[in-house]
């Protein structure tokens, strides 16, 4: 077998399995800048790289679960409770900062690694059972500690991650690529990467094979959990202000990104790349319509449209294989 | 020559890379037993595939009964009767068996209305279960039953409609020697009514006893047709491989090393009840014994697939703990699982992942792993296996099923083991591949591994054992060395009475 010939198949696999939606998100770049004006400007562009990069970070996360056909819908909750806790230590408590943004990420790891210890330890069914539940115990309890009310007087470097720039540039897009470089090395370079993989295509093949399956998803939803405490810090920093009902929707956010971006529900499938496009073809779509004008309302009509549209063309591709 | 039931003109079908059937020419008389034969990859799934409707040919005409078909899709082809009982299971394992059989045709009480008339589906399947003489109540869940006894179930469903033609692809694969012989019988019957048959399979003998006419297919074209009686097992072997097959279970004859693995009364239930053996290095070890005995759960319980309630495992003199298959491969024993597909391969991914996950800590140098590394012993393997892939990157799902087979071997082989279990490692593998599978056991033995093989071919067992271990029921009903084994003493072990 020459090098050439398998050179091509890995090619070919990239450009039209993998990296499909980038055409999906060239496509509405170039109609969109067309229909408005204002959309190709920096200005609107560095607009839109802040709005993906919350979902982005989440997305992350939600794609891991969704790698091992799984699935997390705790996410919102549980940046809410990180950001409420972390926010809390800041200003009620005087920790320091930087402790206290790691307090935040603790948090989200903590409750993720809840919901892997839920599903593998109880054994429960699907994921969906115990993430479910964790949506509900970890919202409320953010209003709990909380009381209920926002927390603000975060420090100004806070701010920065949220909304400040290097030149022309998003902080937070940086922070957003830095993260999807790491995932990629993670998920194609590390043991545990390709674990996930054999672990969401055939979790029965996977235990077989002597791969621990349990520690696995363990460590998929602790990673999604700190994953949406780090979506969490950047909202905080665009806001300034951590709010105990903030993340409201965001699962559902973060699983059309991952999607979209060409990931499988029954596991096994899907790139990190193709999740930061869906989540660009998220933003560009709502930052489109606003130019145009168009209802938030109908703007979610729109969304659910686009995502139909992704997955059918994905199934179309698929069959053809 | 008797009336022509089916007959295919120059059918040709090619997919990308590969020309699957090349000018195919068959017949196959009203109420014969035409077997099929020929190597994986030669063309006999795309064959069916096309007879059934679920493939189109490039060129060629397909003339049922006299009839020429125009378009044949899945809907055509069961109108005319054509029936195929495939050898992996279309059976939805969390339903009954009176659903699985009317899966689709469900009776209503009251024609296209009304409520599902359980109890009359139910008779109706009695009476088919009957018919093949099947001791499986029509209330039980296809995913208590053994694969035996599901297959059993796949064809009461054929014969629950009308068939004309029945196509039956390696449907013995998966069952024992009683029910070989009751489908064998029920075949016949079938042949009285008229009915005509396709059989598809890789064991000769069987063809021998059950078929009227045989079909060679080999890289995609029909290389021989003849009636049974005029060809020997030499012939038709001659003609799948196009080359002489001089030895057909070559084992080396080496001295058997010391012992490498101790079981102690191990004990599952009933289906693993206080078995204790030892294996070798440089030895192969048969267990043979009938469908269902719990040679599978057995091995199973051993790597830790399935949880064992007492018991001790010995590797190389001390004991261990294995309460995962994890714990299994990093003491060096692997198994290689009778169902390949689903419960070895990772259909999605390619081959190259499948080969090298269950060592990934092979290629991680820092944290980072070495995919040119990989890449180099995929290769190797592919090559030492003879592997028929277009290349490493291609996803396991398109490869044919005797080289998926071989991907799963090579995931094996690619660990450090010392301990190979093999569960049926020739199954659905045809003969030139079945050949370089006991080369590779050789090589195994050669370097001093130690080889368990779970075998329902008594051939292969007798073939290509050092020793041999009989379960029946769940108990170790005899241990021999092969120089004093004969079919009968296995066979009398096998379906000994324990209880």
């Amino acid at each position: 077998m020459e090098k050439a010939n398998n050179d091509l198949i890995k090619w070919k696999d990239i450009i039209f399995e993998k990296l499909g939606a980038l055409f999906g998100l060239l496509f509405l770049v170039i109609v969109l800048s067309f229909i408005s004006p204002y959309f190709l400007t920096v200005n609107n562009i560095t607009n839109v790289l802040q709005q993906a990069s919350i979902n982005a970070l989440v997305a992350s996360g939600m794609l891991l679960a969704i790698l091992t056909a799984g699935i997390d819908l705790s996410v919102g909750s549980i940046l809410a409770l990180s950001i409420s806790i972390g926010g809390l230590s800041i200003v009620n408590y005087g920790i320091n900062p930087v402790i206290g943004i790691l307090i935040v990420l603790a948090v989200g790891a903590a409750a993720g690694l809840t919901n892997g210890l839920l599903l593998t330890r109880l054994n429960l069914p699907h994921p969906f059972i115990s993430t479910l539940a964790m949506m509900n115990v970890a919202r409320g309890l953010a209003l709990i500690v909380t009381d209920s009310s926002p927390v603000s007087g975060l420090p100004g470097w806070v701010q920065f991650i949220g909304s400040g720039y290097i030149g022309e540039i998003p902080f937070s897009f940086i922070l957003v690529i830095a993260v999807i470089v790491f995932f990629h090395f993670f998920l194609n370079k590390t043991t545990l990467g390709r674990h996930i993989y054999a672990v969401g295509g055939n979790p029965e093949a996977a235990r077989l094979s002597g791969i621990d399956t349990k520690k696995v998803l363990t460590w998929v939803y602790t990673i999604s959990g700190l994953m949406a405490a780090m979506g969490g810090i950047v909202l905080m920093g665009r806001v300034n202000a951590a709010y105990p009902n903030a993340g409201l929707g965001y699962e559902l956010d973060a699983i059309a990104a991952v999607i979209i971006g060409g990931a499988s529900f029954m596991g096994g499938v899907g790139t990190i790349w193709g999740t930061l496009i869906g989540a660009m073809i998220i933003a560009v779509i709502r930052n489109g319509l606003n130019l145009l004008g168009v209802a938030a309302s109908l703007q979610t009509v729109v969304l659910g449209t686009v995502i139909i549209i992704a997955v059918y063309i994905d199934v179309l591709r698929r069959k053809s294989v | 020559m008797g009336e022509i039931f089916l007959k295919i003109e120059n059918i040709t079908k090619t997919f990308p890379g590969v020309k699957a059937l090349d000018n195919v020419d068959l017949e196959v008389e009203k109420g014969e037993i035409h077997v099929l034969i020929g190597e994986n990859g030669a063309g006999k799934s795309t064959l069916i595939k096309i007879l059934t409707g679920l493939h189109q040919p490039d060129s060629g005409k397909i003339i049922i009964d006299g009839k020429k078909i125009k378009k044949n899709n899945l809907r055509t082809a069961l109108d005319n009767g054509i029936i195929p009982i495939y050898q992996e299971l279309n059976l939805i394992q969390q339903l009954d068996v009176t659903e699985n059989i009317f899966m689709g045709r469900e009776i209503r009480k009251y024609e296209k209305f009304g409520i599902i008339d359980r109890k009359y589906m139910e008779e109706r399947t009695r009476k088919i279960l009957k018919r093949l003489n099947q001791d499986i109540s029509p209330t039980a869940k296809i995913q208590d039953l053994g694969v035996g006894k599901q297959q059993m179930v796949e064809i009461a469903k054929a014969l629950s409609v009308d068939v004309n033609l029945l196509i039956l692809d390696e449907p013995t694969s998966s069952l024992g020697e009683d029910e070989v012989n009751e489908l064998f019988k029920t075949m016949k019957k079938l042949k009285e009514q008229g009915v005509t048959m396709i059989f598809i399979s890789h064991k000769l003998n069987e063809a021998k006893r059950i078929g009227d006419r045989v079909t060679v297919l080999r890289d995609g074209q029909n290389v021989s047709t003849n009636n049974i009686t005029d060809v020997t097992e030499d012939d038709i072997v001659r003609d799948m491989v196009g080359r002489e097959i001089d030895e057909q279970y070559p084992k080396i004859d080496i001295d058997r090393g010391e012992e490498i693995l101790k079981v102690e009364h191990l004990k599952r239930g009933d289906i693993v009840n206080d078995i204790s053996f030892s294996a070798h290095r440089g030895e192969v070890l048969g267990i043979a014994g009938l469908v269902g005995a719990g040679r599978t759960e057995l091995v199973r319980t051993i790597i830790g697939a399935d949880k064992k309630d007492s018991g001790d495992i010995y590797i190389n003199g001390r004991k261990v703990k294995i309460d995962h298959p994890k714990d299994a491969l990093n003491k060096g024993m692997v198994l290689l699982t009778e169902d390949r597909k689903t419960q070895g391969l990772f259909l999605d991914q390619t081959v190259m992942f499948n080969i090298v996950s269950s060592n990934l800590n092979k290629y991680s140098k820092n944290i980072l792993l070495d995919l040119k590394q990989q890449a180099a012993d995929t290769e190797k393997y592919v090559s030492n296996l003879k592997i028929k892939t277009p290349g490493i990157h291609t996803k396991a799902k398109q490869l044919s099923g005797g080289n998926q087979q071989k991907v799963v071997i090579g995931k094996w082989l690619n660990t450090s083991a010392e301990i190979f279990i093999f569960d049926e490692p020739t199954r659905g593998i045809d003969v030139g591949a079945k050949v370089e599978i006991y080369n590779i056991i050789n090589e195994l033995i050669g370097q001093g591994k130690s080889v368990i093989m779970v075998s329902s071919e008594l051939p292969e067992i007798l073939g290509f054992s050092d020793r041999i271990l009989v379960i029946s029921e769940g108990r170790l009903t005899a241990e021999m060395d092969v120089k004093e084994a004969t079919q009968e003493k296995i066979m009398s072990a096998a379906t000994a009475n324990v209880s």
